[in-house]
Protein backbone atom coordinates (compact mmCIF):
# COMPACT_ATOMS: atom_id res chain seq x y z
CA UNK A 1 0.00 0.00 0.00
CA UNK A 2 1.40 3.36 -0.97
CA UNK A 3 2.23 6.12 1.43
CA UNK A 4 -0.50 8.32 0.00
CA UNK A 5 -3.21 5.74 0.55
CA UNK A 6 -2.05 5.21 4.10
CA UNK A 7 -2.42 8.90 4.72
CA UNK A 8 -5.88 8.83 3.20
CA UNK A 9 -6.88 6.15 5.70
CA UNK A 10 -5.64 8.22 8.60
CA UNK A 11 -7.57 11.11 7.14
CA UNK A 12 -10.66 9.06 7.88
CA UNK A 13 -10.74 10.87 11.20
CA UNK A 14 -11.36 14.17 9.44
CA UNK A 15 -13.99 12.56 7.27
CA UNK A 16 -15.77 11.22 10.34
CA UNK A 17 -15.39 14.35 12.45
CA UNK A 18 -18.35 16.48 11.19
CA UNK A 19 -20.84 13.64 11.61
CA UNK A 20 -19.51 12.71 15.03
CA UNK A 21 -19.71 16.35 16.07
CA UNK A 22 -23.32 16.54 14.84
CA UNK A 23 -24.34 13.41 16.73
CA UNK A 24 -22.58 14.57 19.89
CA UNK A 25 -24.37 17.92 19.80
CA UNK A 26 -27.84 16.74 18.76
CA UNK A 27 -27.93 13.26 20.23
CA UNK A 28 -25.50 12.75 23.11
CA UNK A 29 -25.76 16.23 24.59
CA UNK A 30 -29.61 16.27 24.65
CA UNK A 31 -29.62 12.88 26.39
CA UNK A 32 -27.11 14.22 28.91
CA UNK A 33 -29.37 17.23 29.54
CA UNK A 34 -32.31 14.87 30.11
CA UNK A 35 -30.22 12.89 32.60
CA UNK A 36 -29.30 16.06 34.52
CA UNK A 37 -32.90 17.37 34.39
CA UNK A 38 -34.19 14.12 35.83
CA UNK A 39 -32.37 14.89 39.09
CA UNK A 40 -33.52 18.52 39.32
CA UNK A 41 -36.56 20.04 41.03
CA UNK A 42 -39.68 21.31 39.30
CA UNK A 43 -39.96 25.07 38.93
CA UNK A 44 -42.87 27.26 37.80
CA UNK A 45 -44.25 26.23 34.41
CA UNK A 46 -42.74 22.76 34.74
CA UNK A 47 -39.12 23.78 34.11
CA UNK A 48 -36.14 22.34 35.93
CA UNK A 49 -34.53 24.28 38.79
CA UNK A 50 -32.01 23.57 41.52
CA UNK A 51 -31.58 21.83 43.95
CA UNK A 52 -30.97 18.24 42.93
CA UNK A 53 -33.50 15.70 44.10
CA UNK A 54 -34.43 12.04 43.73
CA UNK A 55 -38.15 12.86 43.95
CA UNK A 56 -38.97 12.09 40.33
CA UNK A 57 -37.39 8.65 40.46
CA UNK A 58 -39.26 7.93 43.68
CA UNK A 59 -42.52 8.87 41.96
CA UNK A 60 -41.60 6.83 38.87
CA UNK A 61 -41.20 3.74 41.04
CA UNK A 62 -44.01 4.83 43.36
CA UNK A 63 -47.29 6.22 42.05
CA UNK A 64 -46.34 5.68 38.41
CA UNK A 65 -45.00 2.17 38.87
CA UNK A 66 -48.32 0.71 37.73
CA UNK A 67 -47.99 2.49 34.40
CA UNK A 68 -44.38 1.38 33.98
CA UNK A 69 -45.53 -2.16 34.74
CA UNK A 70 -48.40 -1.87 32.27
CA UNK A 71 -46.09 -0.60 29.53
CA UNK A 72 -43.63 -3.45 29.97
CA UNK A 73 -46.50 -5.96 30.26
CA UNK A 74 -48.25 -4.71 27.13
CA UNK A 75 -44.96 -4.67 25.20
CA UNK A 76 -44.19 -8.24 26.31
CA UNK A 77 -47.69 -9.39 25.38
CA UNK A 78 -47.38 -7.63 22.00
CA UNK A 79 -44.12 -9.49 21.39
CA UNK A 80 -45.69 -12.86 22.26
CA UNK A 81 -48.74 -12.27 20.03
CA UNK A 82 -46.54 -11.06 17.16
CA UNK A 83 -44.44 -14.22 17.55
CA UNK A 84 -47.49 -16.51 17.56
CA UNK A 85 -48.95 -14.81 14.47
CA UNK A 86 -45.65 -13.96 12.78
CA UNK A 87 -43.69 -17.21 13.02
CA UNK A 88 -46.16 -19.41 11.10
CA UNK A 89 -46.72 -16.56 8.65
CA UNK A 90 -42.98 -16.20 7.95
CA UNK A 91 -42.81 -19.99 7.66
CA UNK A 92 -45.72 -20.01 5.21
CA UNK A 93 -44.13 -17.28 3.07
CA UNK A 94 -40.68 -18.82 2.88
CA UNK A 95 -41.97 -22.30 2.06
CA UNK A 96 -43.83 -21.23 -1.10
CA UNK A 97 -42.23 -23.17 -3.91
CA UNK A 98 -42.38 -20.54 -6.64
CA UNK A 99 -40.18 -17.52 -6.12
CA UNK A 100 -42.79 -15.09 -7.46
CA UNK A 101 -45.50 -16.37 -5.07
CA UNK A 102 -43.04 -15.97 -2.21
CA UNK A 103 -42.32 -12.39 -3.22
CA UNK A 104 -46.00 -11.51 -3.56
CA UNK A 105 -46.76 -13.07 -0.17
CA UNK A 106 -43.98 -11.00 1.39
CA UNK A 107 -45.06 -7.86 -0.44
CA UNK A 108 -48.59 -8.26 0.92
CA UNK A 109 -47.14 -8.08 4.43
CA UNK A 110 -45.04 -4.99 3.72
CA UNK A 111 -47.44 -2.95 1.56
CA UNK A 112 -49.88 -1.90 4.34
CA UNK A 113 -46.88 -0.45 6.17
CA UNK A 114 -46.17 2.09 3.51
CA UNK A 115 -49.08 3.97 5.00
CA UNK A 116 -48.32 6.49 7.73
CA UNK A 117 -48.35 4.99 11.23
CA UNK A 118 -50.93 7.55 12.41
CA UNK A 119 -53.41 6.53 9.73
CA UNK A 120 -52.90 2.82 10.30
CA UNK A 121 -53.63 3.39 13.97
CA UNK A 122 -56.62 5.61 13.21
CA UNK A 123 -58.11 2.80 11.09
CA UNK A 124 -58.60 0.84 14.32
CA UNK A 125 -60.65 3.68 15.77
CA UNK A 126 -63.11 3.12 12.93
CA UNK A 127 -63.23 -0.60 13.67
CA UNK A 128 -63.27 -0.54 17.47
CA UNK A 129 -65.37 2.54 18.23
CA UNK A 130 -68.69 2.34 20.07
CA UNK A 131 -70.42 3.17 16.80
CA UNK A 132 -67.67 1.47 14.85
CA UNK A 133 -67.67 -1.29 12.29
CA UNK A 134 -67.19 -4.28 14.60
CA UNK A 135 -69.97 -3.20 16.95
CA UNK A 136 -72.15 -2.33 13.95
CA UNK A 137 -71.78 -5.78 12.43
CA UNK A 138 -72.27 -7.61 15.73
CA UNK A 139 -75.37 -5.55 16.56
CA UNK A 140 -76.95 -6.05 13.16
CA UNK A 141 -76.32 -9.78 13.38
CA UNK A 142 -78.03 -9.75 16.76
CA UNK A 143 -75.01 -11.30 18.48
CA UNK A 144 -74.89 -8.52 21.06
CA UNK A 145 -77.64 -6.28 22.37
CA UNK A 146 -75.53 -3.24 23.17
CA UNK A 147 -72.22 -1.96 21.89
CA UNK A 148 -69.11 -3.52 23.42
CA UNK A 149 -66.57 -1.13 24.94
CA UNK A 150 -63.64 -1.97 22.67
CA UNK A 151 -61.97 1.39 22.10
CA UNK A 152 -60.04 3.08 24.91
CA UNK A 153 -59.06 -0.21 26.51
CA UNK A 154 -55.79 -2.07 26.97
CA UNK A 155 -57.05 -4.61 24.44
CA UNK A 156 -57.31 -1.85 21.84
CA UNK A 157 -53.71 -0.80 22.59
CA UNK A 158 -52.54 -4.42 22.31
CA UNK A 159 -54.27 -4.82 18.94
CA UNK A 160 -52.83 -1.51 17.71
CA UNK A 161 -49.30 -2.42 18.80
CA UNK A 162 -49.45 -5.87 17.21
CA UNK A 163 -50.79 -4.27 14.04
CA UNK A 164 -48.08 -1.62 14.09
CA UNK A 165 -45.11 -3.90 14.63
CA UNK A 166 -46.00 -7.32 13.16
CA UNK A 167 -43.74 -6.93 10.08
CA UNK A 168 -40.76 -6.34 12.41
CA UNK A 169 -41.34 -9.89 13.63
CA UNK A 170 -42.13 -11.45 10.25
CA UNK A 171 -39.17 -10.10 8.25
CA UNK A 172 -36.24 -11.33 10.38
CA UNK A 173 -37.92 -14.73 10.89
CA UNK A 174 -38.54 -14.96 7.16
CA UNK A 175 -34.83 -14.29 6.56
CA UNK A 176 -33.93 -17.13 8.96
CA UNK A 177 -36.40 -19.68 7.60
CA UNK A 178 -35.34 -18.81 4.05
CA UNK A 179 -31.78 -19.87 4.88
CA UNK A 180 -32.95 -23.01 6.66
CA UNK A 181 -32.11 -26.22 4.83
CA UNK A 182 -35.20 -28.42 4.85
CA UNK A 183 -33.12 -31.57 4.36
CA UNK A 184 -32.44 -31.36 8.09
CA UNK A 185 -36.14 -32.11 8.62
CA UNK A 186 -35.88 -35.26 6.50
CA UNK A 187 -32.74 -36.22 8.37
CA UNK A 188 -34.46 -35.77 11.73
CA UNK A 189 -37.40 -37.87 10.55
CA UNK A 190 -35.08 -40.59 9.30
CA UNK A 191 -33.44 -40.65 12.68
CA UNK A 192 -36.84 -41.29 14.23
CA UNK A 193 -37.83 -37.87 15.52
CA UNK A 194 -41.53 -37.04 15.32
CA UNK A 195 -42.80 -33.69 14.04
CA UNK A 196 -42.92 -31.96 17.42
CA UNK A 197 -39.42 -33.10 18.27
CA UNK A 198 -38.13 -32.15 14.83
CA UNK A 199 -39.55 -28.69 15.29
CA UNK A 200 -38.27 -28.08 18.82
CA UNK A 201 -34.87 -29.70 18.27
CA UNK A 202 -34.06 -28.76 14.67
CA UNK A 203 -36.27 -26.09 13.06
CA UNK A 204 -36.68 -23.76 16.03
CA UNK A 205 -33.00 -23.68 17.14
CA UNK A 206 -31.84 -22.99 13.59
CA UNK A 207 -34.33 -20.14 13.09
CA UNK A 208 -33.82 -18.74 16.60
CA UNK A 209 -31.60 -15.82 15.49
CA UNK A 210 -34.51 -14.47 13.47
CA UNK A 211 -36.91 -15.00 16.37
CA UNK A 212 -34.60 -13.17 18.77
CA UNK A 213 -34.11 -10.24 16.39
CA UNK A 214 -37.86 -10.07 15.78
CA UNK A 215 -38.62 -10.03 19.50
CA UNK A 216 -36.15 -7.19 20.10
CA UNK A 217 -37.51 -5.21 17.13
CA UNK A 218 -41.09 -5.53 18.42
CA UNK A 219 -40.51 -5.16 22.16
CA UNK A 220 -38.38 -2.01 22.04
CA UNK A 221 -40.73 0.30 20.08
CA UNK A 222 -43.72 -1.16 21.96
CA UNK A 223 -42.34 -0.12 25.35
CA UNK A 224 -41.86 3.41 24.09
CA UNK A 225 -45.12 3.61 22.15
CA UNK A 226 -46.87 6.96 22.24
CA UNK A 227 -49.16 7.24 19.21
CA UNK A 228 -50.93 3.87 19.66
CA UNK A 229 -51.99 4.32 23.31
CA UNK A 230 -52.74 7.97 22.60
CA UNK A 231 -55.22 7.19 19.81
CA UNK A 232 -56.59 3.87 21.04
CA UNK A 233 -55.98 3.59 24.78
CA UNK A 234 -57.82 6.43 26.47
CA UNK A 235 -57.09 6.66 30.21
CA UNK A 236 -57.32 2.90 30.75
CA UNK A 237 -54.62 2.14 28.21
CA UNK A 238 -52.24 4.93 29.24
CA UNK A 239 -48.60 3.97 28.73
CA UNK A 240 -45.33 5.51 29.87
CA UNK A 241 -44.94 7.30 26.52
CA UNK A 242 -48.19 9.22 27.14
CA UNK A 243 -47.15 10.03 30.67
CA UNK A 244 -43.89 11.50 29.36
CA UNK A 245 -45.82 13.50 26.74
CA UNK A 246 -48.08 14.94 29.44
CA UNK A 247 -45.09 16.38 31.31
CA UNK A 248 -44.43 18.69 28.37
CA UNK A 249 -47.87 20.26 28.18
CA UNK A 250 -49.26 23.25 30.05
CA UNK A 251 -49.22 21.91 33.61
CA UNK A 252 -46.24 19.70 32.93
CA UNK A 253 -43.21 18.67 34.88
CA UNK A 254 -40.11 18.41 32.70
CA UNK A 255 -37.84 16.88 35.36
CA UNK A 256 -40.43 14.16 35.98
CA UNK A 257 -40.76 13.59 32.22
CA UNK A 258 -36.97 13.31 32.07
CA UNK A 259 -36.84 10.76 34.88
CA UNK A 260 -39.56 8.70 33.20
CA UNK A 261 -37.58 8.82 29.94
CA UNK A 262 -34.37 7.71 31.63
CA UNK A 263 -36.16 4.76 33.23
CA UNK A 264 -37.72 3.84 29.89
CA UNK A 265 -34.31 4.02 28.22
CA UNK A 266 -32.92 1.76 30.93
CA UNK A 267 -35.64 -0.79 30.14
CA UNK A 268 -34.76 -0.58 26.45
CA UNK A 269 -31.03 -0.93 27.15
CA UNK A 270 -31.59 -3.96 29.38
CA UNK A 271 -33.71 -5.65 26.72
CA UNK A 272 -31.03 -4.88 24.12
CA UNK A 273 -28.36 -6.42 26.35
CA UNK A 274 -30.54 -9.50 26.85
CA UNK A 275 -30.89 -9.75 23.07
CA UNK A 276 -27.16 -9.38 22.40
CA UNK A 277 -26.34 -11.90 25.13
CA UNK A 278 -28.90 -14.43 23.88
CA UNK A 279 -27.79 -13.97 20.28
CA UNK A 280 -24.11 -14.52 21.17
CA UNK A 281 -24.92 -17.63 23.17
CA UNK A 282 -27.01 -18.85 20.27
CA UNK A 283 -24.19 -18.23 17.79
CA UNK A 284 -21.74 -20.14 19.98
CA UNK A 285 -24.04 -23.14 20.40
CA UNK B 1 -30.78 -46.91 11.84
CA UNK B 2 -33.82 -45.29 10.35
CA UNK B 3 -35.59 -48.61 9.73
CA UNK B 4 -34.96 -49.96 13.20
CA UNK B 5 -36.08 -46.77 14.93
CA UNK B 6 -39.25 -46.65 12.88
CA UNK B 7 -40.02 -50.21 13.91
CA UNK B 8 -39.67 -49.26 17.51
CA UNK B 9 -42.36 -46.62 17.35
CA UNK B 10 -45.66 -48.12 18.46
CA UNK B 11 -48.99 -47.62 16.74
CA UNK B 12 -50.32 -45.09 19.26
CA UNK B 13 -47.32 -42.79 18.87
CA UNK B 14 -47.62 -42.90 15.10
CA UNK B 15 -51.31 -42.07 15.27
CA UNK B 16 -50.55 -39.17 17.58
CA UNK B 17 -47.82 -38.00 15.26
CA UNK B 18 -50.20 -38.04 12.33
CA UNK B 19 -52.77 -36.02 14.28
CA UNK B 20 -50.09 -33.47 15.21
CA UNK B 21 -49.02 -33.20 11.60
CA UNK B 22 -52.57 -32.65 10.38
CA UNK B 23 -53.14 -30.03 13.06
CA UNK B 24 -49.87 -28.36 12.05
CA UNK B 25 -50.84 -28.32 8.40
CA UNK B 26 -54.26 -26.90 9.22
CA UNK B 27 -52.62 -24.20 11.37
CA UNK B 28 -50.14 -23.38 8.65
CA UNK B 29 -53.04 -22.65 6.31
CA UNK B 30 -55.36 -20.91 8.78
CA UNK B 31 -52.68 -18.63 10.17
CA UNK B 32 -51.87 -16.83 6.89
CA UNK B 33 -55.59 -16.44 6.15
CA UNK B 34 -56.10 -14.79 9.52
CA UNK B 35 -52.85 -12.78 9.33
CA UNK B 36 -53.50 -11.32 5.89
CA UNK B 37 -57.08 -10.50 6.88
CA UNK B 38 -55.77 -8.78 10.02
CA UNK B 39 -53.21 -6.78 8.01
CA UNK B 40 -55.54 -5.67 5.24
CA UNK B 41 -59.02 -5.38 6.74
CA UNK B 42 -58.47 -2.12 8.70
CA UNK B 43 -57.01 -0.31 5.71
CA UNK B 44 -59.64 -1.55 3.26
CA UNK B 45 -62.46 -0.65 5.65
CA UNK B 46 -61.00 2.82 6.08
CA UNK B 47 -60.97 3.28 2.30
CA UNK B 48 -64.47 1.82 1.97
CA UNK B 49 -66.02 4.19 4.50
CA UNK B 50 -64.41 7.22 2.88
CA UNK B 51 -66.94 6.55 0.07
CA UNK B 52 -69.89 5.92 2.39
CA UNK B 53 -73.06 7.92 1.79
CA UNK B 54 -73.90 8.25 5.51
CA UNK B 55 -71.56 9.53 8.21
CA UNK B 56 -71.69 6.16 9.96
CA UNK B 57 -68.80 3.70 9.97
CA UNK B 58 -71.09 0.91 11.23
CA UNK B 59 -72.76 0.09 7.93
CA UNK B 60 -72.23 0.96 4.29
CA UNK B 61 -75.30 2.67 2.84
CA UNK B 62 -74.20 3.77 -0.60
CA UNK B 63 -71.40 5.23 -2.69
CA UNK B 64 -70.55 8.93 -2.69
CA UNK B 65 -67.65 11.25 -3.44
CA UNK B 66 -69.01 14.13 -1.38
CA UNK B 67 -66.46 13.79 1.45
CA UNK B 68 -63.63 14.18 -1.05
CA UNK B 69 -65.47 17.14 -2.48
CA UNK B 70 -65.79 18.61 1.02
CA UNK B 71 -62.06 18.48 1.67
CA UNK B 72 -61.31 20.25 -1.56
CA UNK B 73 -63.86 22.94 -0.71
CA UNK B 74 -62.84 23.80 2.83
CA UNK B 75 -65.79 22.09 4.49
CA UNK B 76 -65.30 19.56 7.16
CA UNK B 77 -67.86 18.09 9.50
CA UNK B 78 -70.41 20.24 11.23
CA UNK B 79 -68.30 21.07 14.22
CA UNK B 80 -65.11 22.40 12.77
CA UNK B 81 -64.00 24.56 9.93
CA UNK B 82 -61.38 22.83 7.89
CA UNK B 83 -58.93 24.63 5.71
CA UNK B 84 -57.63 23.02 2.57
CA UNK B 85 -55.07 25.80 2.49
CA UNK B 86 -53.63 24.84 5.89
CA UNK B 87 -53.41 21.21 4.82
CA UNK B 88 -51.58 22.05 1.60
CA UNK B 89 -49.32 24.36 3.54
CA UNK B 90 -48.48 21.53 5.94
CA UNK B 91 -47.70 19.32 2.96
CA UNK B 92 -45.37 21.99 1.55
CA UNK B 93 -43.68 22.22 4.95
CA UNK B 94 -43.17 18.45 4.90
CA UNK B 95 -41.54 18.56 1.48
CA UNK B 96 -39.32 21.49 2.46
CA UNK B 97 -38.13 19.93 5.72
CA UNK B 98 -37.70 16.52 4.07
CA UNK B 99 -35.59 17.89 1.22
CA UNK B 100 -33.17 19.92 3.35
CA UNK B 101 -32.86 17.25 6.05
CA UNK B 102 -32.26 14.57 3.42
CA UNK B 103 -29.46 16.52 1.75
CA UNK B 104 -27.61 17.19 5.02
CA UNK B 105 -28.16 13.68 6.39
CA UNK B 106 -27.04 12.06 3.14
CA UNK B 107 -23.77 14.02 3.07
CA UNK B 108 -23.02 13.39 6.76
CA UNK B 109 -24.12 9.74 6.62
CA UNK B 110 -22.05 9.00 3.53
CA UNK B 111 -18.99 10.69 5.04
CA UNK B 112 -19.10 8.63 8.22
CA UNK B 113 -19.79 5.45 6.23
CA UNK B 114 -16.66 6.08 4.14
CA UNK B 115 -14.59 6.91 7.19
CA UNK B 116 -15.74 3.76 8.98
CA UNK B 117 -15.12 1.51 5.98
CA UNK B 118 -11.77 2.90 4.84
CA UNK B 119 -10.28 4.88 7.69
CA UNK B 120 -8.05 3.47 10.40
CA UNK B 121 -8.43 5.29 13.69
CA UNK B 122 -9.14 4.45 17.31
CA UNK B 123 -12.61 4.49 18.86
CA UNK B 124 -14.43 2.83 15.96
CA UNK B 125 -16.44 0.62 18.32
CA UNK B 126 -17.62 3.70 20.15
CA UNK B 127 -18.66 5.39 16.90
CA UNK B 128 -20.50 2.22 15.92
CA UNK B 129 -22.49 2.51 19.12
CA UNK B 130 -23.12 6.19 18.49
CA UNK B 131 -24.51 5.36 15.03
CA UNK B 132 -26.55 2.43 16.32
CA UNK B 133 -28.27 4.14 19.26
CA UNK B 134 -30.50 6.62 17.37
CA UNK B 135 -31.99 3.66 15.50
CA UNK B 136 -32.97 1.74 18.62
CA UNK B 137 -33.91 4.23 21.31
CA UNK B 138 -37.65 4.99 21.46
CA UNK B 139 -38.77 7.96 19.39
CA UNK B 140 -40.38 9.65 22.35
CA UNK B 141 -37.05 9.73 24.22
CA UNK B 142 -35.28 11.31 21.29
CA UNK B 143 -38.19 13.72 20.85
CA UNK B 144 -38.25 15.04 24.41
CA UNK B 145 -34.46 15.14 24.69
CA UNK B 146 -34.33 17.39 21.62
CA UNK B 147 -37.25 19.49 22.91
CA UNK B 148 -35.49 20.04 26.24
CA UNK B 149 -32.14 20.62 24.56
CA UNK B 150 -33.51 23.29 22.21
CA UNK B 151 -35.28 25.00 25.08
CA UNK B 152 -32.14 25.06 27.23
CA UNK B 153 -29.97 26.17 24.31
CA UNK B 154 -32.36 28.96 23.25
CA UNK B 155 -32.77 30.18 26.83
CA UNK B 156 -29.01 30.33 27.11
CA UNK B 157 -28.63 32.20 23.84
CA UNK B 158 -31.37 34.63 24.92
CA UNK B 159 -29.56 35.51 28.17
CA UNK B 160 -26.26 35.99 26.39
CA UNK B 161 -27.31 37.91 23.30
CA UNK B 162 -30.80 39.06 24.25
CA UNK B 163 -32.00 37.51 21.02
CA UNK B 164 -34.82 34.99 21.43
CA UNK B 165 -34.88 32.06 18.97
CA UNK B 166 -38.13 30.13 18.60
CA UNK B 167 -38.54 26.57 17.38
CA UNK B 168 -39.43 26.30 13.71
CA UNK B 169 -38.12 24.74 10.52
CA UNK B 170 -34.53 24.87 11.74
CA UNK B 171 -35.29 22.76 14.84
CA UNK B 172 -37.34 20.21 12.86
CA UNK B 173 -34.59 19.93 10.24
CA UNK B 174 -31.85 19.48 12.86
CA UNK B 175 -33.94 16.76 14.54
CA UNK B 176 -34.66 14.97 11.25
CA UNK B 177 -30.99 15.05 10.21
CA UNK B 178 -30.07 13.50 13.56
CA UNK B 179 -32.32 10.46 13.23
CA UNK B 180 -31.60 10.07 9.51
CA UNK B 181 -27.76 10.00 9.63
CA UNK B 182 -27.68 6.46 11.01
CA UNK B 183 -30.04 5.10 8.38
CA UNK B 184 -28.04 6.63 5.51
CA UNK B 185 -24.79 5.35 7.04
CA UNK B 186 -26.17 1.81 7.36
CA UNK B 187 -27.29 1.69 3.72
CA UNK B 188 -24.08 3.22 2.32
CA UNK B 189 -21.89 0.96 4.46
CA UNK B 190 -23.67 -2.10 3.10
CA UNK B 191 -22.84 -0.90 -0.41
CA UNK B 192 -19.21 -0.17 0.52
CA UNK B 193 -18.86 -3.65 1.99
CA UNK B 194 -19.77 -5.11 -1.41
CA UNK B 195 -17.18 -2.98 -3.17
CA UNK B 196 -13.68 -4.25 -3.91
CA UNK B 197 -11.14 -1.95 -2.17
CA UNK B 198 -8.52 -3.01 -4.69
CA UNK B 199 -10.23 -0.79 -7.26
CA UNK B 200 -9.22 2.22 -5.19
CA UNK B 201 -5.70 0.92 -4.78
CA UNK B 202 -5.50 0.41 -8.54
CA UNK B 203 -6.61 4.00 -9.19
CA UNK B 204 -4.02 5.14 -6.70
CA UNK B 205 -1.28 3.08 -8.36
CA UNK B 206 -2.22 4.64 -11.68
CA UNK B 207 -1.46 8.04 -10.21
CA UNK B 208 -4.85 9.35 -9.20
CA UNK B 209 -4.85 11.52 -6.10
CA UNK B 210 -7.31 10.71 -3.28
CA UNK B 211 -9.76 13.34 -4.51
CA UNK B 212 -9.72 11.96 -8.06
CA UNK B 213 -9.94 8.40 -6.75
CA UNK B 214 -13.00 9.29 -4.75
CA UNK B 215 -14.91 11.09 -7.51
CA UNK B 216 -13.89 8.83 -10.41
CA UNK B 217 -13.93 5.42 -8.72
CA UNK B 218 -15.48 5.23 -5.27
CA UNK B 219 -18.39 7.62 -5.66
CA UNK B 220 -19.83 6.18 -8.89
CA UNK B 221 -19.67 2.71 -7.35
CA UNK B 222 -21.44 3.63 -4.13
CA UNK B 223 -23.93 5.99 -5.80
CA UNK B 224 -26.81 3.48 -5.78
CA UNK B 225 -26.29 3.07 -2.05
CA UNK B 226 -26.22 6.83 -1.56
CA UNK B 227 -29.45 7.20 -3.55
CA UNK B 228 -31.15 4.44 -1.57
CA UNK B 229 -30.01 6.06 1.65
CA UNK B 230 -31.31 9.45 0.56
CA UNK B 231 -34.69 8.01 -0.47
CA UNK B 232 -34.96 6.21 2.85
CA UNK B 233 -34.11 9.41 4.70
CA UNK B 234 -36.69 11.40 2.71
CA UNK B 235 -39.39 8.80 3.38
CA UNK B 236 -38.62 8.69 7.11
CA UNK B 237 -38.65 12.47 7.24
CA UNK B 238 -42.03 12.78 5.49
CA UNK B 239 -43.45 10.04 7.70
CA UNK B 240 -42.18 11.21 11.07
CA UNK B 241 -44.71 12.39 13.59
CA UNK B 242 -43.43 12.01 17.17
CA UNK B 243 -40.11 13.85 16.86
CA UNK B 244 -41.58 16.58 14.64
CA UNK B 245 -44.47 17.05 17.07
CA UNK B 246 -42.03 17.92 19.86
CA UNK B 247 -39.65 20.08 17.85
CA UNK B 248 -41.97 22.11 15.61
CA UNK B 249 -43.03 25.66 16.32
CA UNK B 250 -46.08 27.74 15.52
CA UNK B 251 -47.01 27.59 11.83
CA UNK B 252 -44.38 25.02 10.90
CA UNK B 253 -46.51 21.89 11.30
CA UNK B 254 -45.73 19.15 8.82
CA UNK B 255 -48.44 16.99 7.26
CA UNK B 256 -48.32 14.21 9.90
CA UNK B 257 -48.60 16.80 12.70
CA UNK B 258 -51.58 18.39 10.94
CA UNK B 259 -53.21 15.00 10.37
CA UNK B 260 -52.68 14.05 14.04
CA UNK B 261 -54.74 17.09 15.01
CA UNK B 262 -57.60 15.77 12.87
CA UNK B 263 -57.31 12.15 14.00
CA UNK B 264 -57.50 13.14 17.66
CA UNK B 265 -61.04 14.40 17.01
CA UNK B 266 -63.87 12.03 16.32
CA UNK B 267 -64.06 9.70 13.35
CA UNK B 268 -65.49 11.63 10.41
CA UNK B 269 -65.84 10.65 6.76
CA UNK B 270 -63.68 13.61 5.75
CA UNK B 271 -60.81 12.32 7.89
CA UNK B 272 -61.30 8.92 6.24
CA UNK B 273 -61.06 10.60 2.86
CA UNK B 274 -57.88 12.50 3.78
CA UNK B 275 -56.37 9.29 5.16
CA UNK B 276 -57.20 7.49 1.93
CA UNK B 277 -55.56 10.22 -0.14
CA UNK B 278 -52.44 10.14 2.05
CA UNK B 279 -52.34 6.37 1.83
CA UNK B 280 -52.47 6.41 -1.97
CA UNK B 281 -49.85 9.18 -2.13
CA UNK B 282 -47.34 7.50 0.18
CA UNK B 283 -47.78 4.14 -1.53
CA UNK B 284 -47.16 5.79 -4.90
CA UNK B 285 -44.15 7.70 -3.57
CA UNK B 286 -42.48 4.64 -2.04
CA UNK B 287 -43.35 2.53 -5.09
CA UNK B 288 -41.75 5.03 -7.43
CA UNK B 289 -38.65 5.36 -5.27
CA UNK B 290 -38.24 1.58 -5.15
CA UNK B 291 -38.49 1.36 -8.93
CA UNK B 292 -35.89 4.14 -9.27
CA UNK B 293 -33.68 2.37 -6.77
CA UNK B 294 -33.96 -0.91 -8.63
CA UNK B 295 -33.03 0.86 -11.85
CA UNK B 296 -30.03 2.69 -10.45
CA UNK B 297 -28.82 -0.53 -8.83
CA UNK B 298 -29.09 -2.54 -12.02
CA UNK B 299 -27.30 0.09 -14.10
CA UNK B 300 -24.07 -0.18 -12.12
Amino acid sequence: MSQRLKRLRQDGVFLAAPTILWLVIFFVLPLAVVLVFSFMSRGRGGVAIMPFTLDHYQRTFGVFFIILQRSIGLAALTTVVCLIVGYPLAFFISTRRRRIVQQIALFLVILPFWTNFLIRTYAWRILLGEEGTINGVLLSLGLISEALPLLNTQLAVLIGLVYGFLPFMVLPIYASVERFNFRYVDAAHDLGANDVRTFTRVVLPLTLPGVLAGCALVFIPSVGAFVTPDLLGGTKGLMIGNLINKQFGGSGNMPLGSALSIVMMAVVMISLLVYVFADRREARA
Amino acid sequence: MSVSSHLLINEGAMGRNRAVRRLGQLGLWLNPVFAYFFLWAPILILVLFSFNESRSVASFTGFTLKWYNNILNNVMGAERAFSTEIMLNAFRNSLFVGTIATIIATVLGTMIALAMARGKFPGKKLIDGLLFLPVVIPEITQAISLAIFFKVAFDWIATISGERIFPGFHTIIMAHVTFNISFVAIVVRARLADMDPQLEEAANDLGANPWQTFWRVTFPLILPGVISGALLAFTLSLDDFVITFFTSGVGTSTLPVFVYGLLKLTVTPEVNAISTIMMVLSTLLIGISLVLQGRSASRV
